[in-house]
């Protein structure tokens, strides 16, 4: 599921990522349109594109948005309860690196 | 010719008194509901701006520790930046509730006052029921239908047993078969069971 999704995923992640240089506008979207897009396709992003939209939130300071996305991610699982775990295992040592804490480290996935 | 020429130099300075008069709204406040709302969704996971628009003290040093590198901050003070920019968590948001039963209770409640009316309503308004519902002449009516052979093969007459004098038992019938056998067309024609006559508060034998 995840692989039948890469070549949307790497458009999503081009289309989101590649225009940022060309925009005239004072202030670039930053990962909050991408993902808002994201969110609205049929598709869990790819571990590779989370890596990027964090490292988005890193430039811009935002650590609030990191643990957003990674929600997320785990809301776009839906009831396949595998993928979310694989996704943070890929993204571990970038969550590291950067310090991210997960939702559930932080204890935002309970009620 | 002219008064074009006239018209474009009223025109002219109209406008640029008006824009003067514009310019000066524009520093007017705009409503609320005009500027980019802050919502909690599933689809929009980053909304267009943050929850908490005016920082205390202690939520701006907190923003400026942000920019560091984040492994330097507290459980708490992660948690702290969430709550600023996000009012609640996915785990929140997607919280199941009790409303089904408040829902379910009103519908049942709306219901049984109607059948409170619908009583009232047979009590008070409604007359007699035809003499045709009465017992008896369902009795006459029906041995009229079995005299004149209704429905013979599948239906009515085919449940009359007419050497013995009765209702054929279950699985008695011949030829066709039906899922209820002849109890079902018995009493209706005893007129107990059917919908509109539920009225009729008799008794089913």
């Amino acid at each position: 599921m995840l692989g039948a999704a890469l070549r949307r995923c790497a458009v999503a992640a081009t289309t989101w990522a590649g225009p940022r240089g060309l925009l005239h506008s004072a202030r670039t979207p930053g990962p909050a349109a991408g993902i808002n897009t994201l969110a609205t396709y049929d598709l869990v992003p790819e571990p590779k594109i989370i890596d990027a939209a964090l490292r988005a939130c890193r430039r811009l300071n935002d650590f609030a948005s990191t643990v957003r996305i990674l929600e997320a991610v785990k809301d776009k699982a839906g009831p396949h309860k595998e993928i979310y775990p694989y996704v943070i295992q890929e993204l571990r040592p970038t969550l590291n690196e950067l310090g991210i804490s997960t939702p559930e480290e932080l204890g935002l996935d309970k009620v | 010719m002219l008064a074009t020429r006239v018209f474009s130099l009223v025109g002219k300075r109209a406008i640029s008194t008006s824009v003067c008069v514009r310019a000066h709204e524009s520093v007017v406040k705009s409503e609320d509901f005009t500027l980019p709302a802050y919502v909690d969704r599933r689809d929009y996971p980053l909304p267009d701006v943050a929850h908490v628009k005016h920082l205390s003290a202690s939520q701006k040093a907190l923003k400026e520790k942000e920019k560091a590198s984040w492994s330097s901050l507290s459980m708490d003070e992660k948690v702290e930046l969430y709550r600023i920019k996000f009012k609640e968590s996915f785990a929140e948001m997607n919280r199941r509730s009790n409303e089904w039963k408040t829902v379910v209770g009103t519908a049942m409640f709306f219901f049984g006052i109607t059948a409170l009316i619908i009583m009232w309503e047979k009590r008070y308004v409604y007359g007699p029921l035809p003499q045709t519902f009465d017992k008896e002449w369902v009795a006459m009516q029906t041995k009229r239908m079995l005299d004149m052979k209704v429905n013979p093969i599948q239906g009515l007459a085919s449940k009359w047993d007419y050497e013995k004098n009765e209702w054929k038992k279950r699985g008695q019938e011949e030829g066709a078969v039906t899922p209820d056998g002849g109890r079902d067309v018995c009493l209706w024609n005893r007129a107990c069971c059917t919908s509109p006559l539920l009225l009729t508060w008799s008794s089913s034998e």
